[in-house]
């Protein structure tokens, strides 16, 4: 009985394969947005999960030589004399055969932190420092080691590229290139040993904390995105589920009637899904394995350029995303199917001589759901007003398209009837009556395609802002043509008397590492010139600001901190002293201070001046005669045109990202237009077969097809212009506040919007072409049938 | 000959307990194997709901339906399907065949749905019935005529004791609806299946060798000769 009823079930797709189609592409298309956003956010975060994980000791103290070179055997000989427990990591790259890797070099008698797992076997620790000394390396990395003098085994937990061996080994086959970066303290080490030489500083690690709290923004928006695009893919399979159920309601009644129960006739229906899930799931992780493989180049370089975090470039195949990929097509599928599985848990199967009809009662569940949306709305108003946290934002958001989305099909049908009722000719009013009827089928399709819209307003709103501000922003804070940074004080003080007499004005930049409110945090200490006083991007400040921090009365905080400490200017800080002004900040994630260079000296007399910014109206000149006078490295001399350009090209590639997903949502919204409209053609025939008799070629019919998708799509696009910009406003002004503390202003880009609107009207026609030309080619014999007493 | 189908005091009310609306009351009847009764009435008397009812369809207000001596009266909807798979065809008279399946396999449908399939015995069925030359067609490519035999032909592969047909010629013409009414009761007495008809029409039910009229809720028995004239 089963397979007879599932054979029942499945002719249905096999008879109406374009449905099949809409419903297995749309949700492997939102599968495939989706697993492809989160296949690159997993990659990242895996990328960055590796750089801590390199030697297991991210929560290590290291020793760092002060001026950031390299510490020789002697240096280190000579801590451990003084009581330091240290143990040397020595680290460089070399080629081996023809492949370049990363050698990581450590001595693992000493080693203060859990040794990889590769290690635990065996002899252990020995087994680096024996006969045939252990090299570990990630498993992809053994084939290229064979036939290589090492004894080399796989250990998962490395990254790729990367070997770890004892510091000997490592030594020869780095030679020169190699050095010993830092020595590992332990944390056992004996407090009553000899004061560190000033040439070493202890530095804390937390940076790969700090670059994962840089890039979350990064990953919330492109998150955001992906489910934006999910939730587009849905409505699509919301609607073919939709449509299936209704053309298969008879067949649902002829097989209760027949002998199936409900139970085991709904059991079945979820048998079918799940297997439709099954295959448009495996399929949607596939595609988005593509797509982020083609897209990872891009935001690897954004998050390397933007936030220093180092991403591989290279996609790897995680298990954790192929599930869940899997789980949202499933879950999205069952979402979908609630409504129909719901309608046919309720269906009587009495009724046999009333078939529901697609449009029967539309417009009063288009009236309802329009009633849904303004409690949506008002929810979304109240939570913005009232609510607090992250959750509320993206409730708002939620509110905010769902309410949309299903306000879509009554607006469209109030226009329509507007139109409809101002029209004079006949051929006029039957176009918009016409319209309303088919309303019911496409409204799905159009709901799909003002969400697509709608996010690519969106996020290319809150994008562009975001670039917008960065550019004003980096103009304001990089206002000094060159930075420099001196290795030493003595190479400090000889800069600066290099530069007297060549620079306008040498500006220097102190800074010290503290906490506040418990949270790391920056202090930095200025002094009183033209270009803070010009350029820096306060938000909110006391009369004469730049006066009263000169004077020593006060200082500075960047907004992210003010906004988490609840200061406001004019406060009074627990350090004791008066906050003076807020200013804007930017993609950093950590508090900061700033206040003269004066009280800076007074508080922490002991901070090295070490770097400086250089205002110059000859940048060239001047960099050259630093980079020959004291042999400075690219990273201690930047040129400010060159970091501003570096930052540009790094936003032009998170365009290449958000662009690439802006024409797959929109794409996916094109194709449920398409297969709707060809879904419904063979239902349309009744319609458009008596406007054929009345005198209308079948040419003139399908030019009047192409003419309302068109037109639909149109009033769509106008309609979705307001919720992109409301959405880009949640993104800036709630989502961003509360994820990382900095609100970003709001800039329009209207010739966006205008190109935006004509590409979503070109998917609308080239949409519409296939079905329109199917219907000026459908011949009379079909269209005759229409009026057969016999059908 | 023994009873098929017992009827006894069915009743059957719609709506609430203070707006009731009563359809059927203190119907009872009876059927004998392979015996026919047609049951007549305006529309909206009640027909169509007493068919629901031994179908189990539907649950009655009060009374019980016996199907082969086993009570229909308060079976799940489980029991129930399993009854019309194993034991009972239905004959809409909107055809309800299953638009992507092809004349063959609406035929074969309902037998397989009970594990009844006899290949033989489906093609004599489709040959006897004119349909031979369509088997392998949609139903969307046949008139109605050609649908309702597809339908009866269903039915009848399924080899059921008892048949419920719903007016099954009510949309087919005067010619047409007396040949494809001479089929089913043709086919039914060869296979030793009873028929219970509802229709409106005298002349449909006087081909049935009982009548009975369903009128504001209670049957009559009418003697066939009167009908026929």
């Amino acid at each position: 009985m089963t397979r007879i009823s599932l054979d029942v079930l499945w002719s249905h797709w096999r008879r109406n394969p374009w449905q099949l189609l809409t419903l297995l592409a749309g949700l492997a298309l939102s599968t495939a947005l989706w697993s492809g956003v989160q296949a690159i956010n997993a990659e990242a975060r895996a990328s960055y999960a590796s750089a801590a994980d390199v030697l297991d000791a991210g929560d290590v103290a290291r020793i760092l030589k002060a001026d950031g070179g390299a510490i020789s055997v002697a240096e280190y000989v000579q801590l451990r004399r003084l009581g330091w427990l240290v143990s040397p990591v020595l680290e460089g790259e070399t080629e081996i055969g023809e492949v370049r890797f990363r050698i990581v070099g450590i001595e693992p008698l000493t080693f203060p932190a859990s040794l990889p797992d590769g290690l635990q076997e065996g002899q252990g620790p020995i087994a680096m420092v024996g006969e045939q000394p252990i090299v570990l390396a990630h498993p992809d990395d053994v084939s290229s080691l064979n036939g290589q003098d090492m004894q080399v085994r796989a250990d998962t937990t490395r990254p790729r590229g990367n070997l770890l061996m004892d510091i000997s080994h490592a030594d020869r086959l780095l030679g020169e290139a190699g050095g010993i970066q830092r020595l590992l303290l332990n944390p056992e080490s004996p407090l009553n040993q000899n004061p560190l030489p000033d040439i070493f500083r202890v530095a804390q690690v937390d940076v790969q904390a700090d670059v994962a709290n840089l890039t979350e923004s990064f990953h919330l928006n492109l998150t955001a995105f992906g489910l934006l695009s999910f939730a587009v893919g849905i409505f699509i399979v919301y609607g073919a589920v939709g449509l299936a159920f209704e053309q298969r309601r008879g067949m649902f009644r002829t097989l209760r009637a027949l002998g199936i129960s409900l139970r085991h006739l709904m059991l079945l229906l979820a048998v079918e899904l799940s297997v439709f899930a099954l295959l448009a799931g495996i399929a949607g992780v596939a595609i988005g394995y593509v797509i982020a493989a083609a897209l990872l180049p891009d935001v690897a370089a954004t998050l390397r350029g933007l936030y220093g975090a180092d991403v591989t470039g290279q996609l790897q195949l995680r298990a954790s995303w192929w599930l869940s990929g899997l789980g949202m097509a499933f879950g999205g599928a069952a979402v979908a199917a609630c409504a129909a599985l719901y309608k046919l848990a309720k269906m009587p199967v009495l009724s046999f001589n009333h078939p529901r009809s697609m449009s029967l009662g539309a417009e009063h569940v288009s009236r309802r759901l329009a009633l849904l949306a303004v409690v949506l709305f008002v929810a979304g108003g109240a939570i913005t007003l009232f609510g607090d946290g992250l959750l509320a934002g993206f409730t708002i958001l939620a509110c905010l398209l769902i309410g949309s989305a299903i306000s879509l099909p009554w607006l469209l049908d109030r226009a329509l009837k507007f139109a409809d009722q101002h029209s004079k000719a006949p051929l006029v009013q039957w176009f918009w009556a016409d319209s309303r009827q088919q309303l019911p089928g496409l409204s799905m399709a159009l709901m799909a395609l003002m969400l697509a819209m709608a996010a690519n307003i969106g996020v290319s709103t809150m994008v562009s802002s975001f670039r917008l501000t960065f550019v004003d922003y980096l103009d304001q804070r990089l206002s000094s043509e060159l930075y420099i940074s001196a290795r030493t004080e003595e190479e400090a003080a000889d800069i600066i008397q290099f530069l007297n007499g060549k620079a306008d004005a040498l500006l220097p930049i102190m800074s010290v590492d503290a906490r506040v409110g418990g949270r790391p945090a920056e202090i930095y200490g200025i002094v009183d010139h033209s270009t803070y006083r010009e350029n820096w991007p306060l938000l909110s400040a006391v009369t004469d600001v730049w006066d009263a921090i000169s004077g020593g009365s006060g200082v500075l905080v960047n907004e992210q901190l003010a906004r988490r400490q609840g200061w406001q200017v004019g406060d009074t800080l627990p350090s004791g002293d008066q906050l003076l002004g807020i200013y804007s900040d930017y993609g950093n994630s950590i508090g900061q201070i700033i206040m003269s260079e004066a009280l800076f000296s007074t508080r922490y007399p002991d901070v090295p001046r070490l770097r400086f910014g250089v205002r110059t109206d000859q940048p060239e000149i001047i960099s050259k005669a630093l980079f020959d006078e004291f042999n400075l490295d690219e990273d201690e001399l930047i040129n400010q045109r060159d970091l501003k350009e570096f930052s540009l090209e790094v936003f032009e590639r998170t365009f290449s990202v958000t662009g690439a997903l802006n024409v797959l949502t929109l794409s996916v919204a094109g194709l449920a237009i398409l297969i709707s409209l060809l879904t419904l053609a063979t239902m349309r025939l009744p319609q458009l077969a008596p406007v054929w008799a009345l005198g209308m070629t079948r040419a003139a019919l399908s030019r009047v097809e192409l003419l309302r998708a068109v037109c639909l799509a149109s009033m769509t696009a106008v309609l979705s212009v307001p919720v992109g910009l409301v959405l880009a406003w949640v993104l800036l002004a709630v989502i961003n506040v509360e994820a990382f503390g900095w609100r970003l202003p709001m800039y329009i880009f209207p010739a966006d919007y205008l190109r935006l609107g004509a590409l979503t009207l070109l998917a609308a026609f080239l949409a519409a072409l296939w079905p329109a030309l199917k219907l000026a080619r459908t011949d009379a014999q079909s269209l005759l049938k229409v009026f057969s007493n016999e059908r | 000959m023994t009873s098929l189908l017992d009827v006894s005091h069915l009743s059957k009310e719609y709506g609430g307990p203070s707006a009731a609306v009563s359809v059927l009351r203190d119907v009872s009847f009876n059927l004998l194997e392979a015996g026919t009764l047609a049951l007549e009435g305006e529309s909206g008397s009640g027909k169509s709901t007493v068919l629901h009812l031994i179908a189990g369809l539907d649950a009655p207000s009060g009374g019980s339906i016996l199907i082969g001596g086993k009570q229909v009266v308060g079976m799940s909807d489980a029991e129930s399907a399993e009854l019309r798979r194993r034991h009972i065809g239905i004959i809409f008279q909107q055809f309800n065949l299953v638009p992507s399946l092809s004349v063959r396999a609406n035929i074969a449908f309902h037998a397989r749905l009970g594990d009844q399939f006899d290949p033989a015995w489906a093609d004599h069925l489709a040959d006897r019935i004119g349909l031979a030359d369509h088997l392998e067609k949609y139903p969307e490519a046949l008139s109605g005529g050609q649908q309702q035999r597809v339908a009866i032909a269903r039915t009848l592969a399924a080899r059921p004791k008892l048949i419920l047909a719903d007016e099954p010629t009510g949309n087919l013409d005067e010619e047409t609806a007396d040949n494809v009414l001479k089929l089913m009761l043709d086919s039914a007495a060869s296979a030793g299946a009873a028929i219970l008809m509802v229709t409106h029409s005298a002349r449909q039910a006087a081909r049935m060798s009982r009548r009975l009229l369903l009128s504001h809720g209670v049957v009559q028995e009418r003697p066939a000769q009167t009908a026929a004239q």
